[in-house]
This record gives structure tokens, C-alpha cells and sequence, in this order.
């Protein structure tokens, strides 16, 4: 009894390292791949690491493919960055105040803007695309953060979540809280927000990475170089790569778009698994 | 439903709305209503006449046989999606729920491809699928496989389909092992004692008290196959060759950026936002059912 | 410090009126408790003290001030909840402290005023911890210390020791009892429990359906109930009801063919059908008597109940000191003591 639990243990065991493995297998084939110059990657694939893993991440960051005409990668993952923080901290901000407002008064049209709120939900980008574009290249945004941000701040995901959490708050808080003198913001700033960290944690790790893999808006939005941003940006390396055939730098710019966020996901793994059940109700 | 007790304040609810409100209205109605309206026009290359044609472009898409297509490959790629990453991902969840000790490690170590952006990982499966300095490539050029995925549209179908799936592996394992760790470990037990093997177990206990989440992946997937996966078609495809990978969203962009027809893009936005809002009501209506479980 | 009265006081949802007409004078430094069964309207009453409900009809005045328009942080109130309403991201200094911050209170001001608070409730080993490190009972100090530091001119407990084990209750009882002698502030207690109405209250409020059923001290609510309502409600095991009817001056027949004549002015009519009330301690287990078949027998320890019926029906409940052991289906004999019997008018359950 004990020896076939044991095998089948181990049978188990081996199957899920089986899956770890070919789920991480494009991963390691990048990583090897980076780490060599371009010619070697012509011809049969070499198995084993070369020795120009940092000339070629230097190059990629610094120059990026010139030949290409693609721009120095190092300003792409500052867009990349900045455009996913903004749009994750913008989201959190403006979602937590209209869920707050919702949930804690009673106003003309309260219904009306949950309901507002909740259409957006059958909204993605890639329906209204079109006109967006129209709307922010009207206003003079294109090539802008603003241009990339402002469109995707917006979001009913978020303004749910905090909703859900804030009806779980015991109304005895806010008693206590009116009765201390406290008024609606200060109630929100005291109270709500330090009791919300969690969410907004987990919320912050699932909006950071929705910002970072953004593709279609910032490939409409940027036109100049040096706004493009490194999940867009990879795109035209590729079409090159291929005549140029310098796949070592593509693999190590995709590397690079994948490490943030892939740490953020690992670092912090219990949020992003809390975000993930939160925002999918 | 909302909180017995609440502020009177007249005027600071509207201000704290105002910021999403202005955006949601900026930036989701009024585009999607532009782009019912365009739906209903249609217009040159350079927007110089301007005629209003009612359903036409509606009525014209659905007789074209480049949509008609269009809407087969994308039903077709999504549940092709769908089941290349379920199947996996339940397997997977079903080993990792039956072990011990190590539960979490495997977790961690299968989460993350969540955190690869499509276009990425469409990047990475290019990359080994290059018919000329691609691993997998050379691997099945050995085995006697004429690998073009640019030349050979099923080829190039089934790239898009490995790269999309890839990543959506670690969504539905995530949810997966939720659900079967929501299973009470007493049925199971009740079931062997009853006289059930493993397999019978799984398949009448475990599958059943698992559809719920299982059709709610579903739905997820084929939504993120519908519209997410922008990204992997224009990396690696372009939507080619000759449209064979021309799923619905990438047809928008291309007929509505490149071709620039904006009347027949729009009117294309138009038909995918019906299919979206079908789409979220029924999984509104099945998670409802899923909590009252 | 402060008077309290409620003059008219009425309160509806809508069409629905649920509090009726509520009229009370509260002197200054007054341990009030208003007590009665679920949905009697009780908390809502001591929210509309608070602010926290509105206030339908009448007015409410805490000292000179009519209040019924003021928020609660200007009533000068404090309240002390049932579910302690800590913040629990706060230590308990800091919950402690935030009616006084938020009121821009200095911080040596604060600072000596919860340092003052802890002292009286014991709760200076625990000023740094939050919420969730402390046991039921150290959390309700801290709710109650964060009534003290405010130093109001009213004290508001709703049901504050509800969520308490039994041991904890009488506990806290006796720190509630103490702390109100050491401070001395006018109060409002609401609880369903009337043991702690008893022993806490300078006068009570027995509520039923949204009407102050009567209001006076303990001891006048005991002896005297003013309906069959406060007589039940009050003094456990309740009070024993009898139906009767008045056959002459004084005398009454009761369901069953028992009579009885009460000494003391008559005070229904002949032919009145009339509740005859009779506390289970004034009945008293005799060698002869009205014959009593008895049913249960709880044997607590002191005393012992004697769940019985008469002959001709009528229930009896008895409290007889001592450990008796009886078994179902005895016969004893029990002795009515006729001076302590209360007449109620059976259709409206007033007191003749």
C-alpha cells in the first residue's frame, strides 16, 4: 500500500515539475538566447548560455537596435513604468472616492451613476478604439502620458471591489466615528482607508500589470519613438529582427518586458492571488 | 443595496463621483456612441463625403465573405484557447490539490506567466516557431514537419493559439485549485467509502461540484481569447498569412487604422460590443448561480 | 453634566410609527435604564438621544438645549456600543484619543485625559495594543474609556455587555455600577436584560411596542407594576397570571372554581373580569392549602421551581427556598400570601 502511494507521489510530483517546466520553457529559451551574440543564434540553437549576457542587455537599454531604428529600450521601460503606475495609482484613487460616495450618501442620481459605472464593465478598449482616439487626438494628447493614461483610469472593476469591501464595514464604525466628531472625509481618511490596505494592495498589483501589458492603446496613441512603450515597442524589433536577424537583443528587450511585472507577481503573490478572486466576482 | 447609516452632505458625493463619471463619459460613452453613429455612415479615405447609409454596413458585413471568415476563425481560435488552456491547467490543478506539503511552491511557480503581456508572449513563441532560427522549429524540421508558419495558415493558427493559451494556464490553475480546494473533503471521502475509484470519483463528484467554476472559465476565456489577445495577432501574424489569423478585434483595427474604413470598423466595433454585452450577462447570471451554490 | 428630557417624543418610518409618545424628565447625574424585548423600540429611543436617528415628533433637551437639530459630535453625548465600534487599525490609545484629536484637543490635554481614563478602567497595560489583541471584556473598557476621556454631559450605553459571557456580564456590571458612582454622570442604559436593569438603574423605563410602559425606580417597578406587560417582564421567574373574575367586594373567582378574598378596598366591580397577579416567591409550600399537581421541579441550587397546575387547570409557578426533590405527578399543597397579590384589568392589563 505504502510503496504504490509513494510511487504515485512521486508520479505526481514529476508531472507537475513536467508542467512547471514546459510553462517556463519559452522563458529559459529567451533567457538563453540573450545571452548570446547574433550570429550564434543563426543556424542550430545553441543549449547552453554565451557570455554576452551584458553587452547585450547594455546595448538594449542604452541604444536598443539602432539598426533598427528601434529607441533605446532603457526610455521605453520608463514609459512602460510610468504609464502602468500612473494608471494604477490613478485608477485606485478614483475608484475608491466613487465607491466611498456611493456606498456612504444619498444623492439624486446615486443609481444612476452605479449604473453608469457598471456598463462600463461590457466596454473594452478594443470596441470604442476608434473613436477614442479621435477624442484624445482632439484634445491634443497624443504622444503624451496624459494621452496614455487618462483613457484607461476609468475602471468598474475597481470601484466594485471597494464597494463589496466597504458594505462589510460595520455600520457601528461610523456611529462611533460621527459621535467622535468626525466628518464624511475624515471618516474616510482615518477609518475606510487604512482598513482598506489589503484591497488596495492586491488592487494595485492586478492594475499595475493590466498598465504594463497594455499593447493596443499605446501603439494607436504613440507616434514619436521615444514614447513607445516596451510591450508595444517589442513588436517593431521583431518585424526587423527578422531581416537584421538580431534576436539576441529582441529576446533580452522581451526579458526585460516581462521582468516587472513577473516580480511584482511572485513578490507579491498573495495579493495579486486576493486581487485576482476580488475582481473576478 | 447601501449602508443604513450614511452622510447628509448635499454637495461632496457629487464631487467624489465626478472624477470617474467624467471620465467613464469622455472616454467609454461618448466613443461608444461615435461608433454607433459611425456604424451608420459611411465615409471616403478622407472623410470629404460623408453619407448616412442606416444598416448597410451592418447588412453588407454580414453577406462578406472576408467577415463571415473573420467570425469563424475567431470562434474557432477562441475555444481552441479555451480548451488548449483548461485542459492543462485542470490537470495541473488536480495534481497540485492532491499533495500535501509543496502546494504553495507549485502555486508560485505557476502563477506568474499571468504576468506576461500577450504581445510578449506571442514574441517568445515567434521566436522558437522561426521557421529559421526558431528551437521548436528546427526540432520539428527534424521530425519531418515542413515548418512556415508565414506560408502555412494552419500553422500559423495554431502558433497564435500555443502563445495565447500559454499564459492563460496560470489564470484558470489559479481557479481551479480554488475550486477544488472548496470541495469538501468529505464527499470525497463518502464516495470512496461508497466503493468509488479515483477516476469515478473524479468524474462524477468532482467534475460536477466544479462546473460552476469551470463554466465561469470558460466564459473567461473565450472573452480574453475575443479581445485580449490583440497583442499576439499583431506580433506575430499581422493577421496573416492571407487572413488566416485575422480574428474579429484585429480586423477592426486593421479595416479602421490601416484600411481606413471607418463606416465598416465601426460597424464591426458595433457587433463586438453586442457580443460582449451577451457575454457578461450570461456570466453575471451564472456567478450569481455560482454564489447562490 | 447635564437633564435629559424627552417631551412628546415620537419616532415612524414612514407611516410605520414605532415609537409612540414618549414622555420623561432625566435629572442631572441620573443612572436611567430603559429596558424591554426585541423591536420595543429601546435602541432607536437612545440613537435618538444620539443623533443617530432622526426625531419624528417632540423634542429631545440635553441640559437647556433643545437638540433635535444638532449633529452628534454637538450633542455633548458619548455612546458606548454593543459591538465596542473600535477602530481596529488603532491602538487603544489611539482610539481613545481620536474624539479628542479630531476636537483639537492639545496633546498634554490628551494625553492626561486617556492616561486619567485608563487608570480608572485598568487599562494602562494595554494602551499600545489594538483591538484585536484584547479579550471581550478589556474591548468594552476601551469603549467605555473612550466615553470618559470625552467627558460628556451624557452617557449612552446600547446594550454594551450583550456579547459577554455570563461571568463577564456580572463582572462589568459592578465596574459600570462603580464608575458611574466615581463619575457620576447623567446616563441612559439600554439592555433586554432585566437583571441588569435592576441592578444598575436609579430609575427604570420599561418599554413595550413603542410606549414607555412605566418609569420609576426598581423597586416601585417590582412591587407595583403599572400593567401585566411590566409585571411578566420583570422578576424571573415571571410573575404568575391568573384570570378571575370579581364575585363581591374583595373576592374573586378564579378559572377552575378557587376563590379568593383579598383584604383592602375593592377595586373592580362586581362581575369584572380582572388578571390576578402573584410572584412565584409569595407563594409558599404548606401542610394544606390549594392542591398543586406538579409538572417539572428545577432544582437550582438555593432554590427550587415548582412548575405546577392547580386543580381546575390553572398553571402555577412556585419558587420554594432550599434543594426540594419532587417528582412529576406529586401533590403539595401551596399558600397564596393574599397581601401581595396585584389586581390588572384583564382587557387592558392596566393596574386597578
Amino acid at each position: 500500500m505504502t510503496s504504490s502511494n509513494r510511487l504515485m507521489s512521486l508520479l505526481v510530483h514529476a508531472i507537475l515539475i513536467l508542467g512547471i517546466a514546459v510553462v517556463a520553457f519559452p522563458i529559459l529559451i529567451a533567457l538563453i538566447a540573450s545571452s548570446h551574440d547574433a550570429l550564434t543564434l543563426i543556424g542550430k540553437f545553441p543549449f547552453y548560455f554565451g557570455d554576452h549576457f551584458l553587452d547585450n542587455y547594455r546595448t538594449v537599454l542604452g541604444e536598443g537596435m539602432a539598426r533598427a531604428g528601434g529607441g533605446a529600450v532603457g526610455q521605453m521601460l520608463m514609459n512602460s513604468f510610468v504609464m502602468a503606475i500612473v494608471i494604477a495609482v490613478g485608477k485606485i484613487v478614483i475608484s475608491i472616492l466613487s465607491a466611498f460616495a456611493i456606498v456612504y450618501f444619498r444623492f439624486p442620481f446615486r443609481m444612476g451613476f452605479f449604473w453608469m459605472i457598471f456598463i462600463t464593465l461590457m466596454l473594452p478598449v478594443e470596441v470604442r478604439i476608434l473613436p477614442t482616439y479621435q477624442v484624445i487626438a482632439n484634445l491634443n494628447l497624443l504622444n503624451s502620458y496624459t494621452g496614455l493614461t487618462l483613457p484607461l483610469i476609468a475602471s468598474a472593476t475597481a470601484t466594485f471591489l471597494f464597494r463589496q469591501f466597504f458594505l462589510t464595514v460595520p455600520e457601528e464604525l461610523t456611529e462611533a466615528a460621527r459621535i467622535d466628531g468626525a466628518g464624511p472625509m475624515r471618516f474616510f481618511w482615518d477609518v475606510l482607508l487604512p482598513l482598506s490596505r489589503t484591497n488596495i494592495a492586491a488592487l494595485f498589483v492586478i492594475v499595475f500589470i493590466y498598465g504594463w501589458n497594455q499593447y493596443l492603446w499605446p501603439l494607436l496613441v504613440t507616434q514619436e519613438e521615444s514614447m513607445y512603450t516596451v510591450v508595444m515597442g517589442i513588436q517593431r524589433m521583431v518585424t526587423v529582427a527578422d531581416a537584421q536577424a538580431e534576436w539576441n537583443l529582441v529576446m533580452a528587450t522581451t526579458i526585460l518586458a516581462l521582468l516587472p511585472p513577473v516580480l511584482v507577481v511572485v513578490l507579491m503573490q498573495r495579493w495579486f492571488v486576493k486581487g485576482l478572486v476580488e475582481t473576478e466576482k | 443595496m447601501h449602508k443604513r447609516v450614511t452622510f447628509d452632505n448635499k454637495l461632496l458625493p457629487y464631487l467624489l463621483v465626478s472624477p470617474q463619471i467624467l471620465v467613464t463619459i469622455v472616454f467609454f460613452f461618448i466613443p461608444a456612441g461615435e461608433a454607433v453613429v459611425y456604424s451608420l455612415f459611411s465615409q471616403d479615405a478622407f472623410g470629404i463625403e460623408v453619407n448616412f447609409v442606416g444598416l448597410s454596413n451592418f447588412l453588407f458585413l454580414l453577406n462578406d465573405p472576408h467577415y463571415l471568415r473573420s467570425f469563424g476563425i475567431t470562434i474557432f481560435y477562441s475555444v481552441a484557447v479555451a480548451v488548449s488552456a483548461l485542459i492543462p491547467a485542470l490537470i495541473l490543478a488536480v495534481l497540485a490539490d492532491g499533495i500535501a506539503k509543496g502546494a504553495t511552491v507549485y502555486k508560485t511557480l505557476l502563477i506568474w506567466p499571468y504576468a506576461v503581456a500577450p504581445a510578449v508572449a506571442g514574441v517568445l513563441w515567434l521566436f522558437m516557431f522561426n521557421p529559421a532560427v526558431g528551437i521548436v522549429a528546427q526540432w520539428l524540421k527534424l521530425v519531418g514537419i515542413d515548418w512556415n508558419y508565414k506560408l502555412n495558415g494552419n500553422q500559423a493558427m495554431a502558433l497564435v493559439i500555443f502563445a495565447a493559451a500559454w499564459k492563460q494556464i496560470s489564470y484558470n490553475f489559479l481557479f481551479f485549485l480554488a475550486g477544488l480546494q472548496a470541495i469538501p473533503k468529505s464527499l470525497i471521502e463518502a464516495a470512496a467509502i461508497d466503493g468509488a475509484g479515483p477516476v469515478r470519483r473524479f468524474f462524477t463528484i468532482v467534475l460536477p461540484l466544479l462546473s460552476p467554476t469551470t463554466f465561469f472559465l470558460v466564459v473567461v476565456n473565450m472573452v480574453y481569447a475575443f479581445f485580449d489577445t490583440f497583442g499576439v495577432i499583431h506580433a506575430v501574424t499581422l493577421g496573416g498569412p492571407a487572413g488566416a489569423t485575422n480574428i474579429l478585434v484585429y480586423k477592426v483595427f486593421n479595416d479602421g487604422f490601416i484600411g481606413l474604413d471607418l463606416g465598416s470598423s465601426s460597424a464591426q466595433s458595433v457587433i463586438l460590443l453586442i457580443i460582449v454585452v451577451i457575454l457578461t450577462v450570461v456570466q453575471f447570471r451564472y456567478v450569481e448561480r455560482k454564489v447562490q451554490y | 453634566m447635564a437633564s435629559v428630557a424627552f417631551k412628546s417624543v415620537t419616532k415612524s418610518y414612514g407611516s410605520n410609527a414605532v415609537i409612540h409618545g414618549v414622555d420623561m424628565q432625566i435629572a442631572d447625574g441620573e443612572f436611567i435604564v430603559v429596558v424591554g424585548p426585541s423591536g420595543c423600540g429601546k435602541s432607536t429611543l437612545l440613537r435618538m438621544v444620539a443623533g443617530l436617528e432622526a426625531i419624528t415628533g417632540g423634542t429631545i433637551s440635553i441640559g437647556e438645549r433643545v437638540v433635535n437639530q444638532l449633529e452628534p459630535k454637538d450633542r455633548d453625548i458619548a455612546m458606548v456600543f454593543q459591538n465596542y465600534a473600535l477602530y481596529p487599525h488603532m491602538s487603544v490609545f489611539e482610539n481613545m484619543a481620536y474624539g479628542l484629536k479630531i476636537r483639537g484637543f492639545s496633546k498634554t490635554d490628551i494625553e492626561a485625559r486617556v492616561k486619567r481614563a485608563a487608570d480608572i478602567l485598568q487599562l494602562d497595560p494595554y494602551l499600545a495594543r489594538r483591538p484585536r489583541e484584547l479579550s471581550g471584556g478589556q474591548r468594552q473598557r476601551v469603549a467605555m474609556g473612550r466615553a470618559i476621556v470625552r467627558q460628556p454631559a451624557v452617557f449612552l450605553f446600547d446594550e454594551p455587555l450583550s456579547n459577554l459571557d455570563a461571568k463577564l456580564r456580572v463582572q462589568m456590571r459592578i465596574e459600570i455600577k462603580r464608575l458611574h458612582r466615581e463619575l457620576g454622570v447623567t446616563s441612559i442604559y439600554v439592555t433586554h436584560d432585566q437583571i441588569e436593569a435592576m441592578t444598575l438603574a436609579d430609575r427604570l423605563v420599561v418599554m413595550n411596542g413603542g410606549r414607555a410602559e412605566q418609569i420609576g425606580p426598581p423597586k416601585e417597578v417590582y412591587e407595583r407594576p403599572a400593567t401585566t406587560f411590566v409585571a411578566t417582564f420583570i422578576g424571573s421567574p415571571a410573575m404568575n397570571l391568573l384570570p378571575a373574575r370579581a364575585v363581591g367586594p374583595g373576592s374573586y373567582e378564579l378559572a377552575g372554581g378557587l376563590t379568593m378574598q383579598l383584604a383592602g378596598p375593592a377595586k373592580a366591580a362586581a362581575g369584572a373580569e380582572v388578571t390576578l397577579g402573584i410572584r412565584p416567591e409569595h407563594i409558599a409550600l404548606a401542610p394544606e392549602g390549594a392542591a398543586l399537581s406538579v409538572e417539572l421541579a428545577e432544582e437550582l441550587g438555593a432554590d427550587t421551581i415548582v412548575y405546577g397546575r392547580l386543580d381546575g387547570g390553572q398553571e402555577l409557578v412556585v419558587r420554594v427556598p432550599g434543594y426540594l426533590e419532587l417528582a412529576i405527578g406529586d401533590r403539595v399543597f401551596v399558600q397564596i400570601d393574599t397581601s401581595k397579590i396585584h389586581q390588572f384589568d384583564k382587557a387592558s392589563g392596566q393596574r386597578l
